[in-house]
């Protein structure tokens, strides 16, 4: 089974996100990064079907050189095989990253292609299914568990309160989000190894799209406090009566 | 100009979300709004609609196209929307709506942004629009060169407002339409559009599920490991409410994933949502954020939530927790 | 959790780490009241570097000091409750290492600390996981253990509220410190002003930043130091509580490997120095995790994972345990080490208490407190002085690049006299470029370059061979050479010139003049003008605070001239002392001083003045001005090497001047130049001169070291209540100068101890007097002219017996020693006549 995960670095964030003072992009300075949350579980779930099934797992991320460090996360994890779609940091929208992703397809050859439901900090929500027009591949998005056999696969979720099962023969494209799994963490040889594992590079064109970011904001700060019932224990009278005035004492 | 609109039913009525699209919908200026509707006929709301300005519903019965599968509802908006000439088709920002419009840009090439809290016309093909970033906690403004605009309304943002509010609003809206025509639609399908579909069975566990919850009782780090949610359920009882985590209780294994609140979890919109021992990092805020009412307790009256929450107890939850069941069950 | 802020207080104690925890309830216990501990974090872990710190502590330490404040702290955190025991082994993977271990493991006997050398076999019985083959051995440390230290601090500050001493303010963020006139007024918070006399800084990485808000420098930087947590490990999931396995530390690779609950934390200090400037810590909303655990940077901590790998194969290389937690967590740093505890010399009432580990937070807390509340420390804290630094070394650029050198030491093998190279040099004398032509090898102290022997003095190892008392060993020839010895003996023979720049030099002038060095001093001061005394001072309890000279340059003008070491805290000792009507001046960087000893010298110093300086002209002790070749220059006739001489004073634009005036003299007279290694130890040690910090220190009385005067003055002085409880009673220990016998070991090459070692009894036993301090080296080094290798150190009364039989462990062996002297009689010139002449 020749599996493609696609992942994108992001900064990991407290509690609190600032704007570079241009407005143009979110201030990293005090972040680290990771992969995109879904897709550190499309990762886990790439490794786990190969571990059952044999193949590969490859990595791909679309991004600038330093985005090799999730590529290398993902290789601790278990998967064999790391490609970056080199960037010069300039954004690429979500149709040129699926043209980009699909030529990667249409060259090496895969079985299934699985992408997180939306990034976490863009949040296109579209990125998997132009990519799978662009393949002519079926594609489920937003995908909580997922069965595979040689064949096809079967992906469920859960709609307001009803659970939908996908039938999809392959080759075929998912997009899953957090919950699918529990990721593992790297094991200490599986970090030496990465370490040492070579990255495939080409370099996709970036290529204006009709929707285009123009600057980031972050939204009129709450000035608002909320308002201190007391300390401890000793609110619960206070407290008792809020719930109350809210109307969610029966 | 006519705009189209996907209109998602939910209880029998439009679903919240979709009237919030309806409402942007016809914030775009003189527009006739079209809606389309997947059900029966019979189930079309259409007084609902026409309370929000809908001028016309154009409905796909069942036996042409049954159940869910989004590419083929996708077909359907692109078919519609060359019939009607609109030069802009929306949905709102859920799974569906997402995933639908998606598709929808896919098949056309056209540009879509999800998520959009404001757009306005600003002539020929453009429109300027504010969306979100890192689920609502950052706006992008953007421009869209399209000769048809995509996108998607957030979902919890944008006020569902009925036109009659509107047209009674400093400045008045458009006037209300006189009339809402339905008409019963047949879409001409590809052989590839009805490749993925949805088979529909009841979710498991039955009750009250995350997503629909009145009372929402949050635990995060501050309780402290997976033996200390006893308390919070016992209190999410007595509310008749379910509970919540953040997402570093799922991460650790405290509790499933499927009781996650935050970004990349469930997004809340409960009467109620008391958050214990959480600090507030944005991806929780981002899934919290429609609750009617936050309650914070925590320890710390620093932490982040606080500028979100209407009230607070500075306080250990342990204490708190066991305090208040005590105290309601004396009631 | 949280009180209302109160508008005055007695002490406002800024953060709540470990140290700000300790500090209020040291003060409580004090009987301090209206105490107000701020943080701008919540409770119990505000974000600090105490929150994530791996909580282990090793009893064995390089200074006797952070060893104190380790056995205090780790006493206090048994009280509490929240000590477990778990012993540690130091590994070692080299052949230096182990030299090391075993020179570890005597010094920890020297202290009392049970530590013994061990196989990898023995090593891996204890440690089962660790891979022995990769091993030479171990020092193990039975009492090494691990502590709770959040719950320690929570416990400490509980105590203190419920005593009703102390206002708790969470998540209020301190915005200024008022200061005017010199003192502290008040302090401004997020929720208002507190009016208060005194401010303690307690908040470890962000304290320089707090430090500005009074206008003082605080000279630490945040550094990281890369930790991450493997697990689940399968070994670890039966064993009960949070460790049970020593702790390793992996010290060849900078690397600490230790067991916490089914985890095991690697800890590393390998890594290269990154140093966070504090304005760039992020706030608490700003972090994922606190402001002190940064996100980890995998680059920098991958080759410590192969190693890691290699010490532990299979524990840290099964597939299943995952590195579940990993950061670049904030600790400080500060240029020499050591914490930054007591008064800041930029205002009165501004305190630090910060830069402390968390195996000495809570001693450092209890110390500060009784400093705050005008107690002697029952830890001698003079190396961790708040106010020891001098300017350039409180600049953000000198610290950052001590600790940027000192980072990857940490566990690093590090020989006494081992010097640093950043930020050198930044303090010279107006003859180091003769210094450095005549081949100077420049040691640094308080920023001075002070040369420690001469590289041209080279051709005197052939004229005085056989007498050289080389040392063959690698280890004690490092950092020395034999021309020391050599130097020592031709200015024994002759005469030597020694540059003495490095003095501090503090003038003590106005009416209250001589008030003032009277109460700071034991010796009699209302002297003649021109007369030299040579003095201690004391604390309260009788213990010695310094030890320098006074020089009475008028009726009221006193210059006290002492280490350049102790130069800025003796200054502050001294204003905080000053009557209203005495004023204090630095003059170091108006003054030089040059020595010139030797029987020769008056020769030397003849031949250049045309002034009196035969011995009835100019008397011993005395001081005057005297004409040298076209200045005018102080002459000082006292001295510390035991030899006939004089410091001579020039302002320091004429300093050159006078070396070459001297030099010129000198050369037919066979006057050479020496450095410190003379100066400092092969002269003082013949003569049984004791040295502040080595000898002199406040855990011992003046009756102890043997420096009694017959007679008392009237006059009041500090501590004298106490020196005279002292004098009237016999003392427990007595101040030795013993010879090293024999220098044979097991290796067949003579071993020269260095300082620290443990004075046993001949059946191999540690010699503690009845106070519980134990017997070690104080001072060791050459006697060339006694032809001994000496050894200084306290012995109990018992012992003090010239001619009686001792041994010294050093390096795992004993070596046979005898008490040369009892008292302060010198061991060379015993009846000081070359003084005298």
């Amino acid at each position: 089974m020749e599996i493609l995960v696609c992942v994108k670095r992001v900064p990991t964030v407290g509690g609190k996100i600032t704007v570079t003072p241009d407005g143009q992009d979110v201030d990293t300075r005090m972040s680290g990064f990771s992969i995109s949350p879904h897709e550190e579980c499309a990762v886990e779930e790439a490794v786990q079907i190969t571990e059952r099934m044999g193949g590969t797992a490859s990595v791909l991320t679309l991004g600038p050189e330093v985005a090799i460090e999730q590529l290398r996360d993902a290789l601790a994890l278990g998967a064999g095989r790391a490609v970056l779609l080199e960037t010069d940091g300039r954004e690429f929208g979500p149709i040129a990253t699926a043209s980009a992703i699909a030529a990667e397809v249409k060259t090496h050859g895969y079985d299934l292609v699985l992408l997180g439901n939306e990034a976490a900090d863009t949040g296109d929500y579209q990125v998997g299914i132009r990519l799978a027009h662009e393949l002519g591949w079926p594609v489920a998005t937003g995908i909580k568990n997922l069965t595979v056999t040689q064949d096809g696969v079967v992906a469920r979720r859960e709609y307001r309160g009803v659970e939908e099962a996908y039938s999809l023969r392959l080759p075929a494209v998912v997009t899953v989000k957090e919950g699918i799994n529990l990721p593992r963490y790297p094991s200490l040889p599986g970090r030496l190894r990465a370490k040492r594992a070579a990255v495939e590079r080409s370099a996709p064109d970036w290529a204006a799209e009709g929707l285009r970011k123009q600057a980031l904001r972050v939204p009129a700060a709450s000035k608002h406090q909320a308002t201190v019932l007391g300390h401890g224990a000793d609110a619960v009278p206070d407290l008792v009566r809020v719930l109350d005035e809210l109307g969610v004492l029966s | 100009m006519t705009v189209l609109c996907l209109v998602e039913l939910d209880g029998g009525g439009p679903a919240d979300a979709s009237l919030r699209a309806v409402t942007l919908a016809r914030s775009l200026g003189d527009t006739s709004v079209r809606t389309v509707v997947f059900a029966d006929s019979a189930q079309v709301p259409a007084d609902a609609l026409a309370g929000y300005g809908v001028t016309d519903v154009y409905v796909v019965e069942p036996d042409l196209l049954d159940g869910y599968a989004p590419q083929a509802w996708a077909r359907v908006l692109a078919g519609l929307a060359s019939e009607t000439g609109a030069t802009a088709v929306l949905a709102a920002g859920t799974e569906r709506g997402n995933e639908v419009l998606a598709h929808l840009g896919a098949m056309t090439g056209l540009p879509m942004a999800a998520n959009c809290t404001l757009v306005t016309p600003d002539g020929g093909q453009t429109h300027r629009l504010v969306r979100h970033r890192w689920a609502g906690l950052l706006l992008e403004d953007a421009v869209m060169e399209a000769p048809v605009a995509l996108f998607t309304v957030a979902t919890d943002s944008v006020a569902n407002v009925s036109a009659a509010l509107l047209s009674e609003g400093t400045p008045p809206g458009p006037p209300l339409p006189s009339s809402i025509e339905v008409h019963v639609h047949k879409p001409e399908l590809a052989e590839d559009d009805l490749r993925v579909r949805a088979v529909e069975s009841p979710a498991g566990a039955g009750g009250v599920s995350l997503a629909t919850a009145r009372v929402v009782v949050g635990g995060g780090r501050g309780v402290g490991g997976p033996d200390g949610f006893a308390p919070l359920e016992e209190l999410a009882g007595l509310l008749g409410g379910v509970v919540g985590v953040s997402r570093v209780v799922t991460s650790e294994g405290w509790r499933p994933h499927k009781q996650q609140v935050g970004q990349t979890g469930t997004k809340i919109t409960p009467e109620l949502y008391l958050a214990c021992g959480i600090s507030g990092a944005i991806q929780h805020i981002a899934g919290c954020s429609g609750a009617k009412h936050i309650i914070a307790i925590n320890t710390d009256p620093g932490a982040p939530i606080l500028t979100h929450a209407d009230y607070a107890v500075i306080g250990d939850l342990h204490q708190v927790i066991p305090a208040l069941v005590q105290a309601l069950r004396a009631r | 959790m949280t009180d209302t802020q109160p508008r005055t207080a007695s002490a406002v104690i800024i953060g709540a780490g470990i140290v700000g925890n300790s500090l209020v309830h040291h003060l409580a216990l004090l009987g301090w009241r209206d105490l107000v501990l701020v943080d701008k974090g919540p409770m119990p872990n505000p974000g600090g570097s105490t929150g994530h710190a791996s909580n282990f502590i090793f009893p064995i330490e390089y200074s006797k000091m952070m060893f104190e404040l380790t056995t205090d702290s780790t006493a206090q955190y048994k009280e509490l409750g929240v000590f477990t025991q778990s012993g540690g082994i130091e590994v070692a993977r080299t052949p230096e290492r182990m030299i090391e271990l075993r020179r570890r493991c005597s010094q920890a006997k020297a202290w009392g600390i049970p530590a013994e050398v061990i196989t990898p076999a023995e090593v891996n019985k204890l440690v089962p996981y660790l891979d022995e083959t990769v091993i030479l051995g171990g020092g193990y440390f039975p009492t090494v253990g691990v502590v709770d230290s959040l719950r320690a601090g929570t416990l400490m500050r509980e105590a203190a509220q419920q005593s009703g001493a102390l206002t708790v303010l969470a998540g209020t963020e301190v915005l200024g410190i008022t200061v005017s006139d010199g003192r502290v007024r008040g302090v401004t918070t997020s929720a208002g002003e507190i009016e208060t006399d005194n401010v303690v800084i307690c908040c470890g990485v962000w304290s320089p930043r707090i430090a500005r808000m009074a206008g003082a420098r605080l000279a630490l930087t945040p550094v990281v130091h890369q930790m991450i947590s493997v697990g689940p490990i399968a070994l670890f999931a039966d064993t009960p509580g949070e460790i049970s396995y020593p702790i390793v530390r992996d010290v060849d690779t900078n690397m600490y490997e230790r067991q916490h609950g089914g985890d095991m934390e690697v800890g590393s200090y390998a890594h290269r120095p990154i140093v966070v400037p504090p304005d760039e810590i992020p706030s608490i909303e700003e972090s994922v995790l606190s402001p002190t655990e940064l996100p980890f940077t995998q680059d920098d901590f991958d080759p410590q994972l192969a190693e890691a790998l290699e010490l532990m194969p299979e524990l840290l290389g099964d597939e299943r345990a995952g590195i579940r937690y990993a950061i670049n967590g904030l600790i400080s740093m500060t240029p020499d080490g050591h914490p930054l505890l007591g008064e800041m010399p930029e205002a009165k009432g501004l305190w630090a208490a910060a830069a402390s580990w968390i195996k000495e937070g809570p001693g450092c807390g209890r110390a500060v407190a009784e400093l705050m509340s005008g107690l002697v420390t029952t830890v001698d804290v003079h190396e961790a002085d708040a106010a020891r630094f001098y300017p350039h070394q409180q600049t953000v650029a000198h610290v950052r690049g001590r600790a940027r050198e000192g980072f990857n030491k940490m566990y690093g093998i590090v020989h006494p006299n081992e010097q640093w190279e950043s930020g050198r040099p930044v303090r010279v004398s107006p003859v180091y470029d003769r210094e450095r032509e005549l081949g100077a090898v420049f040691y640094e102290t308080a920023g001075w370059e002070r040369p420690f022997w001469y590289a041209a003095n080279e051709h005197l190892l052939a004229r005085y061979a056989g007498r050289l008392m080389d040392r063959p060993a690698e280890w004690e020839s490092r950092w020395w050479s034999p021309i020391i010895n050599a130097e020592h003996l031709a200015m024994r023979d002759a005469c030597a010139l020694v540059d003495l720049s490095a003095f501090a030099v503090l003038e003590i002038s106005g009416p209250g003049a001589l008030t003032a060095v009277q109460t700071l001093s034991v010796a009699q001061l209302n002297v003649a003008v021109g007369r030299v005394v040579y003095t201690s001072w004391l604390d309260d309890n009788g213990g010695f605070r310094a030890d320098l000279t006074v020089m009475r340059l008028a009726p009221d003008r006193f210059r006290v001239v002492t280490g350049g070491a102790t130069g800025r805290s003796d200054a502050k000792w001294i204003r905080d002392h000053l009557p209203p009507d005495a004023f204090l001046a630095d003059l170091t960087s108006a003054w030089t001083t040059i020595g010139l000893w030797g029987p020769r010298a008056r020769d030397v110093l003849a031949a250049v003045t045309e002034d009196d300086v035969s011995h009835q002209g100019f008397a011993f002790g005395t001081c005057r001005e005297i004409e040298i070749g076209g200045a005018v220059v102080l002459a000082s006739r006292i001295s510390y090497v035991g030899e006939l001489g004089w410091e001579l004073h020039a302002p320091i634009e004429q300093g050159a001047r006078l070396w070459d005036t001297l030099w010129a003299a000198g050369q037919p007279l066979g006057l050479i130049p020496a450095g410190i290694g003379v100066y400092g130890t092969t002269g003082r040690l013949e003569k049984g001169y004791r040295a502040f910090g080595a000898e002199l220190t406040p855990d011992y009385t003046v009756v102890e070291a043997g420096m009694t005067r017959p007679k008392v003055k009237e006059q009041p002085f500090i501590g004298k209540e106490a020196y005279l409880r002292q004098r009237a009673e016999p003392p427990v220990a007595v101040m030795c100068t013993l010879t090293v016998d024999s220098h044979e070991g097991a290796s067949g090459m003579p071993r020269y101890m260095l300082g620290g070692e443990p004075i046993l009894s001949l059946a191999g036993e540690r010699l503690v007097d009845a106070k519980g301090r134990p017997s070690y080296v104080t001072s060791a080094g050459s006697g060339p002219s006694v032809g001994k290798h000496l050894l200084m150190a306290y012995l109990p009364a018992a012992e003090a017996v010239e001619g009686h039989a001792l041994l010294v462990e050093y390096m795992g062996e004993q070596y046979p020693v005898t008490v040369a002297r009892a008292s302060a009689t010198p061991l060379f010139d015993p009846a000081n006549d070359r003084i005298r002449s």
